[in-house]
């Protein structure tokens, strides 16, 4: 019993990062920009937060664990927009091609996160593995009082703030795209830019807003992960490839954020697997790792036999939009 | 006289080194029906495109009420009181109906829906729409889209209407119905613009016609003071009789016959209904009918593009007195048959053509696999392009040049010139001079009057009655994926087809006229 | 309603696009913007070390050609960052989005390992190295038929299938790593035959990877004028432009798609060789090293042709082999040269647009009233 908790907690400290990930491809690819930088980005955003928190506990004498908090907050915003930024930039405004701007900028992302990651403590003067305990310890705070009620405690409150966030922001996401304006317009603009623009929705302010807000939530995917999962500390390729498996997240949960939820959890479950299965070997440890890419390419199978069209994907997704095209 | 609705002065727009619209000038009153009548490609829908936001003038004024403006975007037209019915309806399928209706309009953020629907439902009332907000536009049929599209701009409060070659996709009484509501909207001192190329509803609509030709302002006449005569002169240029030379069909043995055959498209919907039909050769078997009645896929059933549904089949009767059974064959199984069938699609550049290949590769097409082994050989191709291109006068910097770059016209002279050159024993067409001037279309007239003489069974879908009734040797018509009729080009009317073309019969539609 | 708003409002700069632009044009612009990247990398490198940024240059020459062997080591490079990039060329032109290079290498790279741990005794090695290359375009050949098969007959979305395969062949090859780890317990493979050199690519042309350049070479020729002449390769274009067309011009699309696929896979599998038997010897989930990816956006860039590839893949590779040795001259981690990959391809990426479009800036015209 306490095995299954422990397996479920786990689960969830693995979905969580690709959940925001998945969030934030979502909103994106609404807009119909496949974002491939996604993965990228989460290190870019990741790498942020910590090196914010990091020159802050440096530099302050008694560090806060409330400003760390922001700092480090605010830092993955920032970095992480950019790299929305640089991607909506090429693909929107210079209409390069989607898939291929994307890779570049992962490409990039982990190189970003890989070498300040690598080359940090040395940059600070050589203080060997960094650690930001006081802010990580912020992120990492559970709820006092709820989280020691028996069983349901440690189960649904025993997790730091961003978890809460990650779930709050993919019901948020879903509502925004199903029940307000901005949401239909978003909608439309995805499905078809020549039909938004018709109506007078501009589809380059649009684009530009879903893939830089989408950047930022899937960034704090990063933060998570080195705040929340590692307690403040870098590892190289560390975060591996959850970016990817947010953008395969995205196929299970039918383009709506909040079946994300219940599918990052089963992804989550999967990538730790192999550590509860009994009886497992060295090498037969990792075919079990395979199981989230194959479980995502039976969906994808099944998926690819047509259903509702309102379970496809953006009808316009990864093309580019120009009006004076003839 | 009130000021006027809309003005364009001087407006011009080129595309690259095309002019689209030179330095035309019009005047939309208020309260009235202008038609804009013009030949496909004269301009119509580029002009209105500037008055939509949709592309900008590169010269040119225009006044909305008496003031200049500038209309860079949709939003701003929209501003303006302007809205546009574009003829492919811009409408979103995933969505409901009220979903696009309000789609783009400014207002609380968190949607209530139930307030849309009434107010919809109020102007579906006022108006004698029949439109359900609730519904996907994926359920929808065409004319139930229009709807949708009407509404949204009656929605939005308009006072200047455009629409764009709206009746192109109607039956006749959809068509009707759609006119009611247009007078109807004038009497309440709406004023609109309908671009069209069919002098009939010209006649009966509008207050005013201007006309344009190849992107050139003619004139603005007054509907009660002018005859459909003076406005085809205006369009064409010049007077046209159609005088087509018509051959007695000689030694006609029968060549393709269709038994029963039912087409679905992807969603389920019956695009073909049992269709039977006999084509024979050194005849034109000319089809009519709306856009969409179902001879697209009648063309493809035959081509072996489309899976037809089991118990209908299509016989092939070779000139040698073989019979071949072409039903559940693919193109490439009919082609490895050696049969001779050439076909000329509706889609030119996404069917007949490679946009991005050059005119000698676009030659190969269908015959890249007759010559060499492994290697492709280019040089007949080549020469097959040169030669059409100084056949039927295809304008073209040369036959390297990839074949998008070439103008509708030219692309159409290229692709009914490869396929004639094929020999067919079989020769489809689908609106052959769709794009093309007066004098190329009687160029691919006398082409397919020549293969007939050969001997070919041609059969020719086509759009205008006038010239399916001066050119085949009978005619099939078509309704909604049924085959209402096949009458004798030279013994029926044009009153005869159109009634057939809105479904009765042939026994009904003769007892009616 | 606001009338105002929309008076006498021109757009200050639009976007015209361009009929045609003239070869020499198209390089000084994609020149220009090689320019700007390195200015902007030198930036970057000088942010980051404090160095004089003229230094910093020199320091990269010397690093991608400052020696006999940094030179060898760049062309190497240069090669098989090349191959999977004609290895790429005729899915792409079928619009087939194979992103799984990075997999299909690796399947490759995971074959040749194995022929040479198992076989490295049994075999002269001519007939071992020829059986590697084999092997390993048929791994790289099964890893793109898959994807390949179900885009053929249930249109799967190939983009994200390739890419889910890029991390099964990555967990296939830990998989293989447990059982060949040497010395035990390191999790790595280390260098294999190293006593006996079996498997690995002779001394050609007087270099160790004389023949990884012989042999990408003669791909790259094959290739070309597969791509070109031959009655596939124009099966292959019109697939991918549309397959209404093909079907009416009576192609089999199901297997133009299957067959491209498997010619793909296979030259990204034997990319895998020429990397694992011609160059480090040894077998790790880097083996691949995002040349998969990066190869997308040389063959992308190039138009696909030759010349253009093999000139990006020779710019990239020098900058990346130069920012290495930057890296390690100023006690930096060698991923400093993935930021400067990233950059450069910003930059080369966004000069495409500027050979297809123009700008245009308007000035207000005088009211002649």
């Amino acid at each position: 019993m306490t095995l299954i908790f422990t397996f479920i907690q786990q689960a969830i400290g693995q979905g969580i990062a690709i959940l925001f990930g998945a969030t934030g491809e979502i909103m994106t690819e609404k807009s119909g920009n496949l974002n491939l930088g996604i993965p990228g980005i989460m290190y870019m955003g990741g790498i942020a937060g910590l090196m914010g928190a990091f020159f802050y506990e440096n530099h302050a004498k008694e560090p806060v664990a409330a400003i760390g908090f922001v700092v480090a907050l605010l830092s993955t915003l920032i970095v992480s927009m950019f790299g929305g930024l640089i991607y909506s930039f090429l693909t929107i405004s210079l209409r390069s091609n989607q898939n291929v701007v994307g890779l570049a900028l992962t490409t990039f992302g982990v190189g970003f996160g890989n070498f300040f990651g690598g080359s940090i403590s040395k940059m600070a003067g050589g203080v060997g593995q960094i650690s930001v305990k006081t802010t990580a310890g912020a992120f990492r705070a559970s709820i006092p009082g709820l989280s020691q009620i028996p069983v349901i405690g440690p189960l649904l409150f025993s997790y730091g703030i961003l978890t809460y966030v990650a779930l709050i922001l993919a019901l948020a996401t879903t509502f925004i795209l199903f029940r307000t304006r901005r949401g239909l317009h978003l909608r439309a603009v995805g499905e078809s830019p020549a039909t938004a623009d018709a109506a007078g929705i501009d589809v380059t302010k649009y684009k530009y807003a879903a893939t830089v807000g989408g950047a930022a939530i899937a960034g704090l995917g990063g933060l998570y992960f080195v705040m929340e999962y590692l307690g403040g500390t870098w590892s190289n390729n560390g975060f591996g490839d959850r970016g990817w498996l947010a953008v395969a997240l995205v196929i299970l949960a039918l383009w709506n954020p909040a079946h994300a939820i219940w599918g990052s959890l089963v992804f989550g479950a999967l990538y730790i697997l192999y550590i509860y299965l009994p009886g497992l070997t060295r090498a037969t440890q990792e075919l079990v790792k395979m199981l989230p890419y194959v479980v995502t390419i039976i969906v994808l199978i099944i998926t690819s036999k047509r259903n509702k069209p309102e379970n496809q994907p953006p009808a316009s997704l990864g093309t580019v939009y120009f009006r004076e095209e003839r | 006289m009130s000021t006027p609705a809309i003005e364009l002065k001087n407006v011009t727009k080129r595309f690259g080194s095309v002019i689209a619209n030179d330095n035309v000038n019009l005047t939309l009153e208020q309260g009235e029906i202008l038609s804009i009548l013009g030949e496909n490609g004269s301009g119509k829908t580029t002009l209105m495109n500037m008055l939509s936001g949709i592309y900008y003038p590169d010269e040119g004024q225009i006044f909305v009420g008496g003031r200049e403006v500038s209309i860079q975007s949709p939003k701003d037209s929209f501003e303006l009181g302007i809205g546009m019915i574009h003829q492919h309806f811009k409408l979103i399928d995933v969505l409901s109906a009220a979903e696009n209706i309000i789609l783009g309009l400014q207002g609380e953020e968190i949607l209530k829906m139930q307030e849309v629907y009434a107010k919809i439902n109020e102007l579906t009332a006022k108006y004698g729409f029949d439109l359900d907000p609730k519904e996907k536009i994926y359920n929808m049929s065409v004319s139930q889209k229009q709807t949708v599209e009407i509404v949204k701009v009656l929605y939005r409060g308009a006072d200047m209407l455009i629409l764009d070659e709206p009746t192109a996709v109607l039956t006749p009484q959809e068509i009707q119905k759609l006119f009611t509501v247009l007078r109807n909207m004038r009497q309440a001192g709406k004023s609109i613009i309908i671009i069209t190329h069919k002098l009939n509803e010209v006649m009966e609509l509008s207050d005013r016609v201007a006309v344009l030709r190849k992107g050139r302002y003619i004139g603005c006449v007054e509907t009660a003071k002018t005859s459909i005569s003076e406005l085809t002169e205006m369009m064409v240029g010049e007077k046209i009789s159609l005088d087509i030379h018509r051959s007695q069909p000689q030694d006609a043995h029968k060549r393709i016959e269709m038994r029963g055959i039912t087409v679905r498209n992807k969603e389920g919907v019956r695009m073909l209904n049992k269709a039977s039909f006999v084509a024979n050769s050194g005849e034109i078997l000319g089809i009519a009918g709306v856009a969409g009645s179902g001879q697209k896929e009648l063309l493809e059933a035959i081509a072996g593009l489309q899976e037809t549904e089991t118990g209908g089949e299509i016989l092939y009767y070779a000139p040698t007195g073989e019979t071949l059974k072409l039903t559940e064959m693919t193109a490439e199984n009919i082609r490895n048959l050696g049969i001779h069938l050439s076909f000329v699609p509706e889609d030119r550049l996404g069917m007949g053509l490679v946009g991005s290949m050059d005119l000698t590769d676009n030659m190969m097409i269908r015959s890249y696999r007759e010559t060499g082994h492994f290697f492709a050989h280019r040089k007949a191709p080549r020469e097959l392009a040169e030669q059409i291109v100084e056949k039927l006068d295809v304008v073209t910097p040369g036959v390297d040049t990839p074949i998008s770059h070439l103008s509708g016209g030219n692309v159409q002279k290229m692709l009914v010139g490869r396929e004639i050159a094929a020999q067919p024993i079989v020769l489809m067409v689908a609106y052959p001079v769709r794009g093309l001037d007066i004098n190329s279309s009687y160029t691919i007239y006398n082409l397919l009057n020549e293969q007939k003489e050969k001997g070919v069974a041609v059969i020719c879908v086509g759009e205008d009655i006038d010239v399916l009734l001066a050119l085949c040797d009978r005619i099939m018509v078509m309704s909604g994926g049924n085959i209402t009729g096949v009458v004798d080009a030279k013994s029926t009317t044009k009153e005869e087809i159109g009634l057939m073309m809105t479904g009765a019969t042939k026994e009904k539609a003769d007892h009616e006229s | 309603m606001n009338h105002n708003t929309v008076t006498n409002k021109e757009p200050l700069i639009r976007m015209v696009k361009r009929g045609h632009i003239g070869k020499k044009r198209a390089w000084t612009i994609r020149g220009i913007a090689m320019l700007i990247s390195l200015m902007v990398c030198a930036l970057v490198i000088v942010g980051i070390t404090g160095q004089n940024p003229l230094q910093v240059y020199a320091g990269i020459i010397d690093g991608a050609v400052g020696s006999n062997r940094r030179i060898w080591v760049t062309i190497r490079e240069t090669f098989a960052l090349l191959i999977v990039a004609v290895g790429l060329v005729p899915a792409f032109q079928m619009h087939f989005w194979n992103i799984g290079a990075e997999g299909q290498i690796l399947m490759g790279g995971v074959a040749s390992a194995a022929m040479m741990i198992y076989l490295g005794d049994a075999l002269p090695n001519w007939l071992l190295i020829v059986l590697i290359l084999v092997v390993s375009s048929l791994a790289g050949l099964l890893w793109g038929l898959l994807p390949a098969l179900f885009k053929a007959h249930m249109n799967t979305n190939e983009t994200l299938f390739t890419l889910m395969l890029n991390y099964v062949a990555m967990q296939i090859t830990t998989f293989a790593i447990v059982f060949w780890e040497n010395p035990a317990g390191s999790n790595t493979v280390g260098i294999i035959n190293s006593a006996t050199q079996k498997g690995w690519f002779p001394r050609v042309l007087g270099s160790n990877y004389g023949l990884n350049v012989l042999l990408v070479l003669a791909i790259t020729a094959a290739v070309s004028i597969y791509m070109k002449y031959s009655k596939q390769g124009y099966e292959i274009k019109v697939v991918g432009e549309s397959q209404n067309t093909a079907r009416y011009a009576a192609i089999n699309v199901k297997w133009v798609i299957v067959r491209t696929m498997m010619i793909s896979g296979a030259i990204c599998g034997l990319a895998g060789a020429i990397i694992v038997s011609g160059a480090s010897h040894t077998i790790s989930t880097s083996t691949a090293g995002g040349r998969g990816f990066t190869a997308i956006i040389v063959a992308w860039m190039s138009k696909f042709n030759p010349i253009a590839m093999l000139a990006i893949s020779g710019f990239l590779v020098f900058m990346q082999q130069g920012s290495i040795q930057i890296a390690s001259q100023f006690g930096l981690n060698e991923n400093a040269s993935d930021i400067i990959t990233g950059i450069l391809l910003f930059f080369m990426i966004g000069s495409e647009f500027f050979l297809k479009y123009r700008l245009e800036f308007k000035h207000r015209k005088e009211n002649a009233k």
